[in-house]
């Protein structure tokens, strides 16, 4: 009855118990999915956390990209499920070439750790519908390598898409190119985000619970989608 | 020995902090000529057999170097240094 929101744990995930958290206080069941498991126990959507996946080593998400389950999720993905990447998460779907760019090492070369203002730019169906446009949200950032990078051609098409999601306002924290700090794929059910929502979804825990948004804007979406869900 | 050779390198146009912060401290040691500086990956490959150049270029491409990124050239250990195609890939695309 309720939606199964998969968390997907790789050797090195951190994020993937508040991820879990996240997901059960915006209503939904959380199933925890693990990397060398390509079966995706049907839920209808599923959150790839933050961390250090295979240690970072090579890349972040390098090695990542090819686990099991992430062949599941690529395939996924085209069938339209939600898939929303966290930090980590974000650098795995760029290295997966299922969102374009890449994540390199913030520019200041320090690792940034903070509560960070970001600006929603897309509303877009599946994951920030429950947001308004241009509204300002507070969520931690907490990464060393979040700067996000594509070439000129690839930036403008994600701005006349809509598919840059938030940006950086009050200061860009790693030099991210045009502020971006989350991107969506052209269909918009896969976005990638370097802060981090699934720590702002409760006052005692984190700076707001903005973060929260972005976990109910996908449960409203699947629950008016239409019934013919549901991954295998 | 059957040992490919890959270097990987950020591409021209990709800043490169940790090169920066390297130029930077060269002066303490008394440098003062140098004008910039990069930082890239050198990775060896063994192989059981003979050192397969294509293999080795696909593994490159797949795995090692990230084109969004990156560059890289091969060579077999202890031959001249062949630069690879490392061809200017085309934007990645979500699929939709």
């Amino acid at each position: 009855m309720s939606t199964r929101v998969g968390v997907v744990t790789f050797p090195g995930s951190l994020d993937d118990g508040d991820a879990a958290r996240a997901v059960r206080l915006a209503g939904a069941d959380a199933v925890g999915l693990w990397h060398a498991d390509p079966d995706l126990h049907g839920v209808d959507a599923v959150v790839l956390p933050g961390g250090f996946s295979y240690g970072d080593y090579l890349r972040g998400g390098a090695i990542a990209r090819f686990a099991p389950v992430m062949e599941t999720i690529a395939e996924a993905v085209r069938d339209g499920l939600p898939v929303l990447g966290i930090c980590n998460g974000f650098q795995i779907l760029c290295e997966a070439h299922i969102l374009p760019g890449a994540l390199i090492r913030n520019q200041h070369m320090h690792f940034r750790a903070r509560d960070q203002r970001l600006r929603i730019e897309a509303v877009q169906p599946v994951w920030t519908n429950a947001f308004t446009d241009s509204q300002e949200v507070v969520i931690p950032i907490k990464h060393g390598e979040g700067r996000y990078v594509a070439d000129e051609h690839t930036l403008d098409e994600l701005e006349a898409n809509g598919q840059i999601v938030a940006r950086y306002v009050g200061g860009n924290p790693n030099g991210a190119q045009r502020d971006i700090a989350a991107i969506s794929n052209a269909a918009g059910n896969v976005v990638g985000i370097m802060p981090h929502p699934e720590h702002a979804v409760d006052a005692l825990t984190g700076p707001s619970t903005d973060g929260l948004g972005f976990f109910t804007s996908m449960l409203k979406f699947l629950a008016g989608a239409p019934a013919d869900q549901g991954a295998s | 020995m059957a040992r490919v050779v890959v270097d990987v390198m950020l591409k021209p146009e990709i800043l490169d902090p940790q090169g920066q912060a390297v130029a930077n401290a060269l002066p303490r040691l008394g440098v003062n000529d140098v004008t910039s500086v990069r930082i890239g990956r050198r990775i060896e490959i063994e192989f059981a057999g003979e050192p397969d150049l294509d293999r080795a270029r696909e593994i490159a491409d797949k795995l090692l170097a990230n084109p969004v990124i990156e560059d890289f050239a091969l060579h077999v250990d202890g031959t001249v240094e062949t630069e690879s195609d490392s061809q200017e890939s085309e934007p990645a695309e979500a699929p939709a």
